[in-house]
């Protein structure tokens, strides 16, 4: 029971991690219709950027987590303004090109940089070991992780559904000439919102180190997992793809447990089976064009 | 006029043998002739060449874009390669068409996920398809050798009279004789009104639907047909080179392909042929200056062409054989159909 109940929590924080990870793709791919598959380089970034920090130049984990955020948004915002604007309008297949030579470029850039070994960031002591919470153990690295993913998601609901910049991003995206034509810098919400996704990524990428692994092949190992959370939990709100990285955290976490040999197998089964099935997401609705 | 005979007469316009396409053939042969020292890249780029007019049938005619297509590449090349291994069909000709028949019930059996849904849910279902497979030969690594691969595969000589040499001869060979069959079907297969009917799903199905057109029917075919190719292709692979490993479903190898039509051209036969050509020059070349991280500048090249765009280059690329042709025949020369999207 115990062992069940510590797999769930696992579950939880890993799909807490994919959602933080994947949410400013679903932002692109499912709200702009975008098909970046170079999100993950952005985590990469991110990763790499925290693990520098921390390792080399001696910096507290907890101060290089906001800088990995503000780089990758840095990297995010140059790149968005320099050469994703002009594929927006083109057609998937171009995007799809583009992002891929964008991955392969990264992934070898790091590669010559950093070497192609798996890199970990030195964790504070406070981060490790368990907590035994009725007898449940729990990784304080992973309720660390609960805690800071569960916060993001909150204040990333509100700002969406309750700032003007939030309505602001759903009206560009809902019908974006009608937004020009009321007033909205339709081109200066996307670059924000692309920053800020990028942003999120990095942020996730250094995260994620300790519990996905770091290596040059980071953004095309987990790009497939950053689809699947974004086509199954759609587009129509934060809480879709907020569900569906819960389940596929929940299901990767258990399937790698109880049946290792199947892991992958399951999961690629059961994303194909909902695509057929609800081709706009589990939770979502058609995708503005 | 009727309207049949229209289509008939235009149909047949579009499938004379040019002197370029001739020219073409003579010289691929000739180079097969001129260099012995490099049959191993020659067979490889023809292989690759003939992968590449695979994705081009379904993308470049009837725009159904992939990003799984290494499946039926992988299958063909784990058909080919379990036949030999245990002796089942010895003959490398008759194995090579059972690995693509193997490819094209997959193909035809995944068609009906693959056709429904827009062009994002296509990438990601053969996308999901490719790792699907991949996972599979992980798990029956009984069958499939694993990680390792199928080891120990010894072929057989080709219709009992070529036997496969070190240097890669028979196998060059082998395999442009493949090719060129192949491409043969292939362009009888898209200057038939069949061709043309794929051409009008590609540029608008649901006109092509409005008319009549059987669109759902007509892409599980050519489907079906390309994951034959695909399978082929990745047969060919594994009787070349004795060798079919798990990396057969990489989805690099699906990067690749893209890069390879996109270097080419989709939407005419021969792009696939000179993306192939071109594109092993190009990590030749960049495997030559930095062994270990070609992978940075073929990524490069897949930025800047879609940056530039893909017709604007092709003008370019195709303006002095343009010019030549011009100069000599005195009539507008053949040029790339570019590509248009379906809406």
């Amino acid at each position: 029971m115990a062992s069940i109940l510590t797999n769930l929590f696992d579950g939880v924080a890993y799909g807490m991690l994919l959602f933080v990870l994947a949410c400013g793709l679903a932002v692109t791919l499912g709200l702009m219709n975008f098909v970046n598959l170079a999100h993950g380089a952005f985590a990469m970034a991110g990763g790499y950027i925290c693990a520098v920090l921390v390792n080399n130049s001696g910096w507290p984990f907890f101060a290089a987590l906001p800088l990995a955020f503000v780089a990758s948004a840095a990297i995010g915002v140059a790149l968005e303004r320099t050469l994703y604007r002009h594929l927006y309008t083109r057609s998937h297949l171009d995007q799809v090109l583009f992002s891929i030579g964008l991955v392969f470029m990264s992934v070898a850039a790091v590669d010559y940089i950093m070497g192609s070994s798996r890199i970990f960031i030195k964790l504070p002591a406070a981060l490790e070991g368990q907590l035994s919470l009725f007898g449940v153990g729990i990784g304080r690295y992973r309720l660390m992780i609960v805690v800071i993913c569960g916060l993001l998601t909150l204040a990333l609901q509100l700002i969406l559904a309750k700032t003007r910049f939030g309505s602001r991003l759903r009206a560009a995206v809902d019908d974006p000439r009608a937004a020009i034509g009321l007033g909205i810098n339709v081109p200066q919400v996307f670059a924000f919102t692309f920053a800020f996704g990028s942003g999120l990524a990095g942020l996730g990428g250094a995260l994620s180190a300790e519990i996905l692994g770091l290596d040059p092949y980071f953004p095309l190992k987990f790009m497939i997992y950053f689809l699947i959370v974004v086509t199954v939990g759609g587009s129509s709100s934060i809480t879709g793809p907020f569900l569906a990285s819960l389940l596929l955290g929940i299901a990767d976490v258990a399937g790698k447990y109880y049946v290792p040999k199947m892991g992958p197998f399951v999961i690629y089964t059961v994303m194909i089976v909902i695509l057929l099935w609800r081709p706009n997401g589990l939770f979502g609705r058609t995708a503005a064009r | 006029m009727t309207a049949l005979s229209d289509v008939s007469t235009h149909a047949k316009a579009g499938a004379r043998w040019r002197v370029s396409e001739v020219a073409f053939w003579v010289l691929t042969l000739a180079c097969a002739f001129l260099f012995p020292s490099r049959y191993l890249i020659m067979t490889d780029i023809v292989r690759l060449a003939l992968f590449a007019l695979s994705l081009d049938l379904i993308l470049g005619y009837a725009g159904v874009v992939s990003l799984g297509h290494a499946a039926f590449f992988g299958v063909g090349a784990y058909s080919a390669g379990l036949l030999a291994l245990h002796g089942i069909i010895n003959e490398p000709v008759i194995a090579l068409v059972v690995a693509g028949l193997v490819a094209a019930v997959l193909g035809f059996l995944t068609s009906f996920l693959v056709i429904r849904g827009v062009d994002l849910t296509r990438l990601m279902v053969t996308l999901g398809i490719a790792l699907l497979l991949e996972a599979l030969a992980e798990r029956f690594s009984n069958i499939t050798g694993g990680t390792d691969g199928l080891q120990g595969i010894e072929m057989q000589p080709i219709l009992g009279l070529f036997a496969f040499d070190m240097f890669g001869k028979t196998g060059l060979f082998y395999s442009l004789i493949v090719l060129f069959i192949l491409f043969l079907l292939a362009r009888r297969v898209v200057h038939s009104p069949f061709g043309l009917s794929l051409r009008a799903i590609r540029n608008n199905p649901l006109r092509a639907a409005a008319i009549g057109m059987p669109v759902n029917r007509r892409l599980i075919a050519i489907y079906t047909l390309a994951a034959f190719y695909a399978g082929i292709a990745g047969a060919l692979f594994t009787q070349t080179t004795a060798l079919a490993s798990l990396d057969v479903f990489a989805f690099e190898r699906s990067a690749d392909l893209m890069l390879v039509l996109v270097i080419g051209g989709t939407g005419y036969l021969y792009g696939g042929l000179i993306g192939a050509v071109v594109f092993k020059m190009l990590q030749e070349l960049f495997q030559s200056i930095t062994p270990q991280y070609w992978l940075f500048w073929i990524g490069l090249v897949l930025v800047v062409i879609v940056l530039v765009g893909r017709e604007r280059i092709h003008r370019w690329v195709l303006f002095v054989p343009n010019l030549v042709i011009r100069q000599f025949a005195g009539r507008k020369a053949v040029v790339a159909v570019p590509e248009r999207d379906a809406p």
